[in-house]
């Protein structure tokens, strides 16, 4: 209703706009598109607002009259009773429920009706009014030497900046929560025990008030993160996601580089449960039975190994496309200088092409790491819920994003220690991930600058 | 047909062109040029912008081969070895026929890992103490040593252009090359800095033989000892160079060094 509306005052506005540029035979400030973008807008906003206003207050309003009415007189003093009436009635009233069994709410139906529908009278009037009113107000002032294209200007500016502010502040309401459950975890568990300690196992259906302190040890878990996101995964993505960007820098035909490079990249959108299929159904087992017939007895089935491959491979588009970029960005003459001195292809590649483009790989690589270490999908498959603290790749590790989801979805409550675990370790996590990512940019910026 | 001055000397020459095509694609770039360069002599190439000299110039140490699309037909001899033959290693050759570029491209290396670069790929020395030699000799005869003789380990990026394009220079000359390619060396550099290549060039003639590409034809009257006008992918006058500004034979030659275009 209020588009139409809007609608209804830019095109009446255009057309004033297009007569008035007839009548006056010359030019407008502004085109007459924009005088109806103006007046609609000033329709648009006002209502919108307007009835987000009346939607919040009006229930409001309407519960004070209906209480007002003789028949609340007759609701029970209990409050909870009350209230249940009252909702109950309401329902009935506005039709989301068919009838109610409730004798306390029998008698309120008929108030609330009454009561809704003034109210939403009242509200579709003060609606009108204000549209009307936005409108002829702006209406008035489409005349040939008004500016109304640099008012329009502004509103989109202003619309542009709220959807920036959005982003921002949803960002700061996430970390504050995060922030709020781990205070309150820390609060039952010190941070020392959490940071420092070796053993976890939380047991959700421990006395919630008197935790445990040396089940909460942190260590193991950031130990298999580690192991997993950062070193087995980067042992796998690191050479070949840089033998694969040489490559197709360096030695491959371009028609080639032109679809290998976006297949490359393809890689990066197949969704991570897709990679967890692969590691817990064939890269684990395999590795398992490798093992075995090497004569390692022991070897888990949901090895560190298994999850940390597979999650390299995930890495790999990820390294190899930063890689190229700043292998690619290395100027030519560097590449030209390289060769007219007599060196060759792998030589120029060795000596000048990496170590010039060396920040921005490594910027490349960190981003990776954080990626791989925030992971969860993959590792939720592969790796176990075991915390181990054991430097040998094949026993069953986890990490602290399985247990985050270990955790939540725990039998535990939502108060209890195991439970706000989670947002301890989703917040060490967070600043771990953010200072990577805070120094990889950097690291790529300074880089980028110092071929500018 | 390249006219040739009746005034040239003779030489043996150090390179020698015969008949050489470049093509880029379909495209030709250089048509059937013939040219012998001389030891220890400045030869200069002059011509309008387009005219072929780079493709000419990296024809010489065959920098051709890294563009896909380029082709090089005809015969070009290093002291009377075809450099397009198949014995011809291209990393031997481009050590012989050094080159220095348009504008100043030094490693994003220290001062010296960009001297000792060369030196270290072809292993020429025996010792550590033998590279500090060549880097140093290298720099001197560059006219660079007195101004970074100090700082050694800072990045050769962070010279002044012309300083950066004595540390080519520099660079080249480390491997001791026969031969200098140098492509309009001074056109991203101020006057001082390129009346300071243009001395260092007239040094190092009496020991290479070096080749300079230019657009002003003022450069290559003073460093110059041989001009070959370009045109449209020919040669179409080589003589001495006082010859080819004073004397010049063809209408087109006549026509750029007066400025009447290019
Ligand atoms: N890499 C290349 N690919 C295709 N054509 C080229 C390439 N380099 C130069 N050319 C063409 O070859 C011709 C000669 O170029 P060039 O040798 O650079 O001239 P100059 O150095 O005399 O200005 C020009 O027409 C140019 O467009
Ligand atoms: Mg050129």
């Amino acid at each position: 209703m209020v588009l139409g509306l809007a609608l209804a005052g830019w095109l009446s506005a255009r057309s004033r706009a297009w007569a008035l540029r007839a009548d006056s035979g010359g030019r407008l400030a502004s085109l007459p598109n924009y005088h109806g973008w103006y007046v609609g807008l000033w329709i648009f906003i006002p209502t919108v607002l307007f009835v987000f206003v009346w939607n919040a207050i009006s229930p409001g309003l309407v519960l004070q009259s209906v209480l007002g009415s003789p028949a609340a007189e007759g609701l029970p003093a209990i409050e909870s009773a009350r209230l249940d009436a009252l909702r109950e009635a309401r329902d009935v009233a506005t039709g989301a429920a068919s009838s109610t069994t409730n004798p306390d709410a029998l008698p309120m139906i008929a108030p609330f009706s009454d009561a809704l529908s003034q109210y939403r009278w009242i509200g579709i009037v003060l609606t009108l009014i204000i549209a009307g009113a936005a409108g002829a107000w702006s209406y008035l002032r489409v005349k040939p030497e008004f500016g109304a294209r640099t008012r329009v200007e502004r509103v989109i500016m202003a619309v542009l900046i709220l959807a920036s502010l959005v982003a921002v502040f949803s960002t700061f309401g996430i970390l504050a929560s995060l922030i709020f459950e781990t205070f309150r975890f820390f609060e039952m568990v010190s941070p020392i025990d959490f940071l420092f300690g070796t053993f976890w196992s939380p047991d959700p259906m421990a006395n919630p008030d008197n935790p445990d302190p040396t089940r909460y040890g942190a260590i193991p878990l950031f130990w298999g993160t580690l192991l997993i996101g950062a070193v087995i995964a980067m042992i796998v993505a690191i050479p070949i996601g840089m033998m694969s960007a040489i490559y197709l820098t360096q030695y491959a035909h371009p028609r080639f580089r032109a679809w290998a490079k976006p297949a490359l990249e393809i890689l990066a959108g197949v969704p991570t449960v897709v990679y967890g299929y692969f590691a817990a159904l064939t890269v684990a087992p395999m590795i398992r039975d490798l093992a075995m017939s090497v004569g390692i007895a022991n070897a888990s089935s949901e090895s560190a190994l298994a999850a940390g491959i597979v999650m390299g491979v995930m890495i790999i588009p990820f390294v190899s496309s930063m890689a190229d970029d700043s292998i690619a960005a290395v100027p030519q003459a560097m590449r030209d200088g390289s060769l007219a001195m007599g060196a060759t292809t792998s030589e120029t590649i060795k000596l000048v092409l990496v170590p010039a483009a060396l920040p921005g790989i490594v910027g490349g690589v960190m981003l990776a790491i954080s990626r791989a270490i925030g992971e969860t999908m993959i590792v939720v498959m592969a790796a176990s819920t075991a915390a181990n603290l054991s430097a040998n790749p094949l026993d069953s590790m986890t990490t602290v994003t399985v247990q985050i989801v270990a955790m939540l979805t725990g039998e535990g409550s939502f108060d209890h220690p195991a439970t706000l675990s989670a947002f301890a370790l989703g917040f060490v996590l967070f600043l771990v991930t953010l200072g990577l990512n805070f120094v990889a940019l950097s690291v790529v910026k300074r880089y980028r600058e110092a071929y500018e | 047909m390249t006219k040739i001055h009746p005034n040239l000397e003779a030489v043996d020459p150090k390179m020698n062109a015969e008949s050489v095509s470049v093509y880029y694609g379909d495209k030709q770039a250089i048509k059937d040029v013939s040219i012998g360069i001389p030891a220890k002599y400045v030869t200069a190439f002059i011509g309008p912008s387009g005219c072929g000299k780079s493709t000419f110039l990296r024809a010489l140490n065959r920098m051709n081969d890294t563009i896909p699309s380029a082709r090089v037909e005809g015969q070009i001899e290093l002291d009377g070895e075809n450099i397009y033959s198949n014995s011809m290693d291209v990393v031997q050759l481009r050590a012989r026929v050094g080159m220095v570029f348009q504008k100043p491209n030094p490693f994003p290396k220290s001062i010296y890992d960009n001297i000792a670069y060369g030196p270290r790929i072809h292993g020429i020395f025996e010792q550590k103490g033998d590279l500090d030699g060549i880097v140093e000799n290298s720099l001197k005869r560059a006219g660079l040593w007195e101004e970074v003789k100090d700082r050694l380990n800072d990045p050769g990026t962070a010279l002044s252009g012309g300083q950066q394009q004595r540390l080519c220079i520099a660079r080249a000359i480390a491997v001791d090359p026969e031969v200098i390619l140098m492509d309009e060396p001074c056109s991203a550099l101020d006057p001082i800095a390129t009346a300071k290549i243009e001395e260092l060039i007239a040094e190092l003639s009496g020991r290479y033989a070096i080749v300079i590409v230019t657009h002003s034809m003022q450069q290559a009257a003073r460093v110059s000892d041989r001009t070959a006008f370009f045109h449209l992918g020919e040669i179409v006058e080589y003589g001495r160079t006082s010859d080819i500004f004073t004397n010049p034979i063809e209408q087109r030659t006549k026509d750029y060094i007066t400025g009447r275009y290019g």
